[in-house]
């Protein structure tokens, strides 16, 4: 007879992601292994798949001996009510047992949004929620990844985070963890151990205080913690483990394609960036080393694409060396090379020509901001002089296809400001009627404004986030001020970003928030299928929070935040000076021209950094 | 144009028409066996499945046409070498030259296993048969423009039921697969419509054997 899983297989959409049994997935033999890691993303197959920390990660703990590390996904919707008619718990992948029968749960956040996704799946696990309620060494729950850059919504449900990159500190937890399971020690005395690792932060080390206007009074480090927990690094990138057998899905994911991660840190100093500055000190990774991985992950893997990925791919220092050896390579083996987030300088439009023999793709900028005044308080080094050129090359090359991305609600902005987005597109669809080849194709005019999110360890930190009426109305200005029918404009819904900036900004009273929601059926926030903003509406009134001293209110700059734990190697004070210049409208040029002194190459000690 | 025969089995049943052909794609790369491309302006690997597999459908008898660049490999060669590129359920059983072509395509061999919780229904085998010895047996199809109906008793050469264990029947059937075709779902349908006491649990689809107009087998 076919069992429960095999009978709802066939009724759900898109079944094989999950199923497990990819090419390069890793299977061991259970005698072999002491410690059992399920490695949980908190989002579908096809996100999680394409994420590249995650393989990295996979690959990492699957290299140490006596360790299996298995992946586990959130399952759509018509899954998660399949499992709970059935009682059918969340398993992993590769072994397809229960993720409850795990030694540790591991989860990588990289988003605000998915929060509901981590308590939903540890609720589908049957896996106790809150860390209090997991007593013993069985199943410990960890996080990593960008939002534990700010952990403190989670601090009651997490164990412990593991901060910054995790080639090195994740095989130091989980050696420890073996050593613990080895010799039967307690959760306590496991917490405390692996506490002394650097990177790791355990939140129920910190006792949080709070005013009467409910901002902190305190953070106070308990049992002789550190005041701070900085994050880790990499230094060398080329010695860095790198998984050339990945696992190739046997279904579409959301980056179908080979990655290959040219460099790490960012030189721009955007302001509103989290990752420009936590991703911070820039390392390279030399040409020849990347050159080398990308024929062996294309080999393996028998992908027709790869991506050469940064936060700033145009700012690795080697691109000419590196695109130079990989065109020929990626011709001769019909393999697409594609270059994402180029900046409009003379190199790229040369490479954008280049890579042009083998597919042509649209036209993308994100000027973020519509005038060259708020373009330098946000630091946003895009001139509408280079916007322009390269439009001008590319329409008269054949490009018919331009998107934009832009930020309403950047701090001191102006309807002058949003009204300057609708002039810079009147500009380019000028530009395209005086250089355009083909003028019978038309032009289209992808224009999209998203609602701006303060995020922490950024200049704009503290800034205040605009009330969802407002940031309509600005929407609604801008929209009356397109009437080419060139132009298509899309803006987000506030309630997703104004979620995004209460979690991203949060303490620990908001973990009630997101138990409450997702008690109440919150899961996928991120697709809009799911994503239900009545349900988050009622769990913050239900637990008494006011959404708008996270959003509209604005932190003090002499107030205790609930991330100022955590180091991301950029020092407050630099932050402050940053902000500052934001508010003279005065740009800080990139750390290529000259160290900003934002204090990450205290990170390093045997290299410099290369910015 | 050489041609595969392939199975697809087990967990591999779930993934799609469209998943197993990208499958195939980066195999042969994996397999260093250079695909030739169509051409146009977006060039793509020219490999081709005869009949696309529904979803859960499991199968011995897949065909794919393919063609290599310059390939001076055997037959043997190619599907031992695919063979350690593919993923576990997919496998490639035989490779040739010069298949027949595809639209003398036309009859396809199945089993439909029925599974029932609580044990086989008593005469079910019997009620089964005689279901399927009607005269006409009409079925809602959905197609293109929505819902028709459809008399799937001249899609059907013949079928067998037996009672296979306690839980379980097997419809063994040999149904027309290619002008017209008749999905082997329809005749769970039919089971479903006419004779809804003996609605299965679970039942899940095997196709074994492929062949020609005059039921030669099909290469």
């Amino acid at each position: 007879m076919t069992d429960l899983l095999h009978r709802i297989l066939p009724t759900v959409q898109k079944p094989a992601r999950y199923t497990g049994g990819e090419f390069n997935e890793i299977k061991k033999d259970l005698k072999d292994v002491r410690v059992r890691v399920a490695f949980c993303f908190p989002d579908t197959y096809e996100i999680g798949m394409s994420n590249l920390g995650m393989r990295i990660l996979y690959g990492v703990m699957n290299q140490m001996d006596g360790v299996w590390c298995e992946r586990v996904f959130a399952p759509w919707g018509d899954m998660q009510k399949a499992m709970e008619d059935n009682h059918l718990p969340l398993w992993a992948l590769e072994s397809q047992h229960c993720v409850k029968d795990f030694d540790m749960i591991a989860f990588t956040i990289g988003y605000e949004m998915c929060y509901a996704n981590i308590l939903n799946m540890l609720r589908l696990s049957g896996v106790p929620m809150h860390s209090k309620d997991r007593q013993g060494l069985k199943n410990i729950v960890f996080a990593g990844g960008v939002c534990a850059y700010n952990p403190e919504p989670l601090a009651d449900y997490i164990d412990f985070f593991s901060l910054g990159e995790g080639e090195e500190i994740t095989v130091q937890i989980v050696s420890l963890y073996d050593r613990a399971k080895a010799e039967n020690w307690s959760k306590d005395v496991f917490l405390h151990e692996v506490a002394k690792i650097p990177g790791v932060y355990v939140p129920s080390f910190y006792r949080h205080e709070y005013n009467d206007d409910g901002t902190l009074s305190a953070i106070v480090p308990l049992e002789g913690t550190p005041k701070t927990v900085t994050k880790r690094i990499i230094e060398d990138l080329d010695s860095a483990y790198w998984p050339t057998k990945m696992i190739v899905p046997s279904t579409e994911i959301v980056h179908d394609r080979a990655n290959l991660e040219v460099f790490r840190g960012c030189i721009r100093g955007c302001r509103f960036c989290q990752a420009g500055f936590s991703c911070r000190p820039v390392r390279r990774k030399s040409a020849d080393v990347l050159y080398r991985q990308a024929v062996e992950t294309l080999e393996d893997s028998g992908n027709n694409e790869i991506t050469l990925s940064s936060l700033s791919t145009s700012d690795y220092r080697q691109l000419r060396e590196l695109t130079d050896a990989m065109i020929p390579y990626c011709e001769a083996h019909r393999v697409n090379l594609s270059v994402p987030s180029l900046r409009a300088d003379n190199f790229s439009r040369e490479l954008m020509q280049k890579l042009q023999t083998v597919r042509k793709s649209g036209l993308t900028f994100a000027p973020e901001a519509g005038t060259q005044r708020l373009r330098d308080v946000i630091n946003k080094n895009l001139t509408e002089e280079e916007i322009l050129t390269t439009c001008t090359n590319a329409f008269s090359g054949g490009w018919n296809n331009v998107k934009l991305y832009f930020m309403l609600g950047l701090p001191t902005e102006t309807d002058e400001d949003v009204l300057g987005i609708a002039e810079l597109v009147y500009k380019i669809i000028k530009c395209w009627q005086e250089h355009a080849q083909n003028k019978k194709r038309g032009l289209r005019i992808h224009v999209a404004t998203a609602y701006f999110v303060p995020k922490p360890h950024t200049p704009f930190q503290w800034e205040k986030q605009i009330s969802p009426a407002e940031y309509l109305r600005r929407c609604k200005l801008l929209k009356s001020h397109f009437y080419s029918k060139s132009i298509t404009y899309d803006y987000h819904a506030p309630d997703l970003s104004r979620l995004e900036a209460i979690f991203a900004r949060g303490d620990r009273r908001l973990g009630a928030v997101i138990e409450e929601a997702v008690k109440n059926g919150a899961k996928l926030d991120g697709w809009d299928e799911y994503f239900n903003y009545g349900i988050w509406f009622d769990a913050l009134k239900t637990c008494g929070i006011d959404a708008d001293f996270y959003t509209v209110r604005g932190y003090g700059e002499e107030e205790i935040l609930p991330w100022d734990t955590i180091d991301v190697g950029i020092s407050k004070c630099f932050l402050l000076k940053e902000r500052r210049q934001a508010y003279n409208g005065k740009i800080t040029p990139d750390c290529r021209e000259g160290c900003a002194g934002c204090g990450a190459n205290c990170l390093l000690q045997e290299v410099k950094c290369d910015a | 144009m050489p041609r595969a025969l392939f199975q697809k089995t087990g967990d591999a049943v779930y993934m799609s028409h469209l998943d197993l052909m990208r499958v195939f794609q980066r195999a042969f790369k994996r397999a260093g066996l250079h695909l030739t491309h169509t051409q146009g302006y977006n060039p793509r690997p020219s490999v081709s499945i005869a009949l696309p597999l529904s979803l859960g459908v499991q199968s011995r008898c897949e065909l794919l046409d393919f063609d290599l660049e310059g390939c001076d490999a055997s037959c043997e060669e190619i599907a031992g070498k695919l063979n350690n590129a593919l993923v576990s359920g997919v496998r490639v059983l035989e490779v040739y030259q010069d298949g027949r072509k595809i639209r003398d395509l036309a009859l396809l061999d199945c089993t439909i296993t029925l599974e029932y919780d609580s044990g086989v229904p008593e005469d079910a085998c019997c009620r089964l048969a005689g279901l399927f010895s009607a005269p006409a047996l009409i079925v809602e199809k959905k197609g293109k423009n929505g819902i028709v109906e459809q008399d799937i008793i001249p899609m059907i050469r013949r079928l067998t039921v037996n009672q296979v264990d306690g839980n379980t029947c097997a419809l063994d059937a040999r149904i027309c697969c290619q002008n017209p075709t008749l999905n082997p779902a329809q005749i769970v349908a039919a089971i479903e419509r006419y004779l809804p006491d003996l609605k299965p649990d679970f039942a899940f689809i095997c196709r074994n054997e492929i062949y020609d107009g005059n039921e030669t087998i099909f290469r």
